[in-house]
């Protein structure tokens, strides 16, 4: 990936519009500091002095390496609506919102803060302008309404009820499945393993080829210039291949009798059954990546946070009962979706600042979640949290994440059927982080059961 | 100061005091009545305080705001007496409502 040291920043103040900085493609090179190496100490060094308007903190560089907190703990004190415009001919420039309460005023403002594909989305970065897949994420009201409305039956009350024996047998199954006394990844054995089996039965989709989907969801949100994954067009190929994929399924099941997976339920309802082959592609990528990558990193991030935590872990051992706490403690703490992001579509105030109509805003889940002044010592990991489901890993508004409680389902299972088998999971090696401003998540993570 | 009476799904029944002032949601948290979590703090921003008010008290509690409404729009069991509990303060005047709680909510 081309890179140049940080030079002097032309003075904009708003994202710049897509006459001004029109897409394309590759991006201009990232300018990134001048430093010795980049590696984690060198880079919190630098973020805890560093002018705050010269860092683009949309650099995986920080992410990979996880050392992005003190330049959120700094802008939660010192400028809790901030403009970056460093990199902006990459990314146009916008807003970071990193305060519990401003976070709260976006999410709950639809009106002025949308969230149209077209307008560029909910990711920092744009969606490629020549490959928009609407989906229900990505579409503000009344249309966002009816396609969240054809889709909630399937992780709503009744519906979970009816999983959960056949999530506990399955979780059962992986966990046998373990070896003692050995070195192994947790996220390749455990994490992606019950994640995939889900995804397979909530879409009906053949249980051996349920990696397909880990690979769809993967390469949906990587990031094409960082080096071994998918190239832009690459990438666009290999999701047309899911939707081709996965329009032979739709077919089938459209002329079938309606039934409770996710692709009958598409094909039958009559919001969803007239979408154009991208918004299904769309509302696909958002169910597949929406219910695997995030649930995914929620399973890891428990174990490594425990280990961190030996007293915590101590006091799960003496109290099964923690369990449901814990697992919105875990899930606070991962923050799997770092940020969700709005375009402003007129002129209003945030925390004191102009925001512009077209502006960018994006807004930093993790520092909600690590804001003292909306949670108690935030920084710590107690899994007995009182009001430990105050957090923000599901947003809020009408985009709250449809699917929380199949996630936290799945995970108080997973720990259930951990601790009836295993006194202590031992994390041996720090993990392997996934270089990215969206997900936050573990590439893999080494652990061994003791024999 | 309003006595509520907030009844589970399951029927299970339970009757607390709440202070003025002090939103019904808010009410459920402090006196451990399960079924209602208030995910969001009382901002009207996550749906799990939904409830359904009994009978003339609907009228008595107020009229929805335009994100109250938007929520329980996409809420599982939207009925046309369903509020949102972190929107409804007590007071004196609702001395005696009854709650009922959707079978789930999320
Ligand atoms: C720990 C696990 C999870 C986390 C942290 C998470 C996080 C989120 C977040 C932050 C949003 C956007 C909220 C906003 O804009 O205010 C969201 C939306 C969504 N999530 Fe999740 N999610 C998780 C699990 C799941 C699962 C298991 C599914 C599906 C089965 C799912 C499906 C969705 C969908 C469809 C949306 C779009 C909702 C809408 O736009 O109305 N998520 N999620
Ligand atoms: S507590 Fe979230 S809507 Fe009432």
């Amino acid at each position: 990936m081309a890179s140049q040291p940080i030079a002097s920043e032309p003075a904009i103040r708003h994202t710049l519009s897509r006459e001004e900085a029109p897409f394309q493609w590759p991006l201009p090179p990232r300018k990134r500091p001048a430093l010795a190496d980049y590696s984690r100490e060198t880079l919190m060094a630098y973020l805890e002095t560093a002018p705050l308007d010269e860092v683009d903190i949309s650099d995986p560089l920080y992410w990979e390496t996880n050392s992005h907190w003190p330049y959120f703990r700094r802008l939660r004190d010192e400028a809790p609506v901030h403009f970056n415009a460093v990199n902006a001919e990459r990314h146009r420039g916008f807003w970071s919102v990193s305060r519990w309460a401003d976070i709260m005023a976006v999410d709950t403002n639809h009106q002025v803060y949308s969230s149209d594909a077209y307008l560029g989305g909910i990711t920092l970065f744009d969606m490629d302008s020549d490959f928009i897949m609407p989906m229900f994420i990505a579409m503000d009201p009344p249309k966002h309404d009816v396609q969240r409305k054809a889709v909630n039956p399937i992780v709503s009350g009744p519906n979970l009820a009816s999983f959960e024996g056949l999530i506990r047998t399955r979780t059962q199954e992986v966990l046998d499945g373990l070896p003692r006394g050995e070195v192994f990844d947790w996220v390749d054995r455990v994490s992606i393993e019950l994640t995939s089996r889900m995804l397979a039965t909530l879409f009906d989709w053949p249980q051996e080829h349920r990696r397909k989907l880990t690979y769809w969801s993967d390469v949906s949100t990587s990031d094409p210039e960082v080096p071994g994954n998918p190239q832009k067009e690459e990438r666009q190929g290999i999701l047309l291949g899911m939707l081709q994929e996965f329009t032979q399924l739709w077919n089938e099941r459209v002329n079938s009798e309606p039934k409770t997976d996710l692709v009958s339920m598409l094909a039958h309802n009559p919001a969803t059954r007239n979408m154009p082959p991208m918004e299904f592609m769309g509302n696909l990528v958002l169910l597949i990546v929406g219910g695997n990558d995030t649930t995914r990193n929620s399973i890891s991030g428990g174990v490594y946070f425990l280990n961190k935590n030996p007293q915590e872990y101590a006091k799960l051992r003496a109290d099964h009962g923690l369990v449901d706490s814990m697992v919105s403690e875990i899930i606070r703490y991962q923050t799997p979706l770092a940020h969700m992001r709005r375009t402003a579509i007129e002129d209003t105030i945030l925390g004191g600042k102009h925001i512009a109509k077209g502006d960018k805003v994006v807004m930093w889940y993790h520092s909600g979640n690590r804001d003292e002044r909306a949670i108690d010592n935030p920084d710590a990991f107690i899994i007995d949290r009182p009001r430990a489901r105050q957090h923000m890993s599901f947003g809020f508004g009408i985009h709250r994440c449809v699917g929380n409680r199949l996630a936290e389902l799945q995970l108080k299972i997973l720990w259930e059927e951990i601790l009836k088998r295993f006194d202590n999971i031992e994390v041996v090696a720090e993990p392997e982080r996934v270089p990215s401003a969206f997900v936050r998540g573990y590439k893999s993570l080494m652990v061994r059961i003791p024999a | 100061m309003a006595r509520i009476t907030y009844i589970e799904h399951n029927g299970a029944e339970h009757v607390v005091e709440v202070p003025t002032g002090v939103s019904l949601m808010e009410g459920a948290l402090q006196n451990g009545i399960p079924g209602i979590d208030g995910d969001c703090g009382g901002n009207a921003a996550c749906a799990t305080c939904h409830v359904y008010v009994e009978g003339d008290w609907l009228a008595r509690t107020g009229e929805r705001s335009e994100n109250e409404s938007a929520m329980l729009d996409l809420a599982d069991g939207l009925e046309d007496n369903s509020r949102l509990a972190c929107q409804i303060s007590a007071s004196p005047e609702l001395d005696g409502l009854v709650l009922r709680m959707p079978a789930s909510q999320h």
